[in-house]
């Protein structure tokens, strides 16, 4: 048997259903604050500990605390996820059948793609060939907007990825849609879109850029870690930003000034 | 056979009484209260120890679905759309589920409407101040729900909904435009919030042209701390919450019966 929940588990796991994802920062400050709350014991490195305590209760409801790895700047998250619908299905409560849709054909687009992106006039051009009701220009866009502010996409510069959250909770759908389209990331095995790839033909091995920073951090001549042959791509710095952390101050100092009429309220 | 046979007509007879009364459109609902004890008995040598469990995780996931949208869950779509055949057995699952909300979630089911068997989620956690993630992440609406419960609050728990308009317009919120962030107002207050159960918007009884007024939802009731929100109106006005003494009195005495 588990450790029981005590409330400080109760109010990590509270803040993570109203997030969906938080960074790694993030979650510790918040396992501080939580255990600071409730008066528990606290110990600053054990958050892994922690969270497995919360993840061996969620265990028979099928859900799961999961850590993964942002591609694009090699920070690590924790997401809430579903374990049993890892379909889509999963986004179904919040989004309209064509809504659906349309990610379905962005993420093949994406999975697709050289870059692990998808500009947004290819995502306009297949929003009119949608099956279940076509989409107008404007409400596409609008409905893009939809998914990255509900942190499934990331945008930048009309590209779009999908972004930890999208991965970390669709991995295994994923993989059983696209089964061998979808490769891993040679350093941290886990799924690769945005990444470099081995020039060797017979071998063309993917590794994301926070890892292929990391890995090539102090080699002067890169090869490639599986066959050796030279890695012709330009290495990327280690990012060390951590501004993710602040991204809910506005809200939140906001909402501190007056007792909220309603407690909760998830991702709406 | 013949004994089920009779609870089955029992029930379709009851059902149709009840539909007439009150019109009432789930025969799913009536259904549970048709149950005999070795319809429980049969049911539970029937299902497996992991087919309950899947079954207490899916009314879990489906309640706290419904929950996000703060939409009120009504027993018969529970029963409707994830029990199913396991009615025999509704109590048992319902009670494994309000454990695993209180001993997981810190969430508590609460039956807002026993009549209709209407349940709503409270959380059991007290908001806190300083929180480096926020519990309840940005939702703007929340501030304009808040203005009314505290307008309708201090005069008196009752009022037209002509006073409503009045003081959001004050504050820039007109409900004939359309507004950046809540969109149509007027559908976001009378529809949106007494759908969720934050506010009861009614027609005054002999009025005309018909008027309407707003209370307190059932929600609001459950959720909503009278105290902090009269804390709050006194920063507000910088005055203590105690020189309205008629309010203060009822939220202390609310404070103490939750």
């Amino acid at each position: 048997m588990s450790p029981p929940m005590g409330d400080s588990h109760k109010r990590f796991l509270q803040t993570m259903m109203s997030n969906g994802i938080i960074s790694a920062s993030q979650a510790a400050a918040l396992h501080k604050h939580c255990c600071e709350i409730h008066g528990a014991h606290y110990v600053a490195d054990r958050l892994d500990d922690f969270i497995n305590i919360i993840n061996a209760h969620l265990q028979s409801l099928f859900m799961h605390i999961r850590k993964g790895m942002s591609e694009e700047d090699g920070l690590e998250y924790y997401a809430l996820v579903n374990v049993t619908e890892t379909d889509i299905t999963r986004m179904a409560s919040d989004y309209a059948d064509n809504e659906l849709e349309l990610f379905r054909k962005t993420m093949d687009l994406i999975v697709d793609s050289e870059s692990g992106s998808a500009s947004s006039t290819d995502i306009l051009n297949c929003a009119d060939s949608l099956q279940t009701k076509k989409l107008k220009k404007k409400e596409t866009e609008h409905v893009l907007n939809k998914f990255v502010q509900d942190k499934w996409l990331n945008e930048k510069d009309g590209e779009y990825t999908l972004s930890v959250r999208c991965i970390v909770e669709m991995e295994q759908y994923m993989r059983t849609i696209y089964q061998d389209l979808i490769k891993v990331c040679h350093v941290c095995h886990n799924i690769a879109l945005q990444c470099q790839m081995c020039e060797n033909p017979i071998c063309g091995i993917k590794v994301h850029l926070p890892c292929v920073a990391r890995y090539f951090r102090a080699r002067s001549d890169p090869r490639c870690p599986e066959c050796g042959d030279f890695w012709p791509h330009e290495i990327p710095e280690i990012q060390q930003s951590q501004s993710q952390s602040s991204q809910n101050l506005p809200s939140s100092s906001k909402e501190n000034t007056a007792p909220t009429p309603s407690r909760r309220s998830r991702r709406s | 056979m013949s004994q089920r046979k009779r609870a089955v007509t029992a029930s379709q007879s009851k059902t149709k009484r009840r539909s007439q009364v009150s019109l009432d459109e789930d025969d799913e609902d009536a259904n549970f209260s048709q149950i005999t004890s070795s319809q429980v008995q049969r049911a539970r040598e029937h299902f497996t120890t992991d087919q309950l469990d899947r079954k207490v995780a899916e009314v879990v996931q489906f309640i706290l679905i419904k929950d996000q949208k703060k939409i009120p869950i009504r027993r018969a779509d529970i029963g409707k759309h994830v029990i199913k055949e396991y009615k025999a057995i509704y109590s048992e699952i319902i009670n494994r589920v309000c454990r695993k909300f209180d001993q997981v979630f810190g969430l508590k089911l609460v039956e807002i409407d026993p009549k209709n068997h209407i349940y709503i989620l409270i959380n059991k956690l007290e908001p806190v101040n300083g929180e480096p993630v926020s519990m309840r992440p940005g939702n703007p609406k929340t501030g304009l729900l808040f203005v009314i419960l505290s307008v309708i609050f201090m005069k008196g728990g009752v009022i037209k909904e002509n006073l409503v308009w009045n003081t959001l317009k004050k504050l820039r919120v007109d409900p004939g435009e359309k507004h950046d962030e809540f969109g149509d107002v007027k559908k976001v207050v009378t529809d949106e919030f007494v759908r969720q159960k934050y506010l009861e918007y009614v027609k005054i009884p002999h009025t005309e042209p018909v008027e309407y007024e707003f209370r307190w939802g059932l929600r609001a009731e459950k959720e909503v701390s009278k105290l902090k929100l009269l804390e709050f109106v006194g920063e507000l006005f910088d005055q203590d919450p105690q020189s309205w003494t008629q309010q203060f009195r009822e939220a202390s005495a609310a404070e103490t019966s939750s």
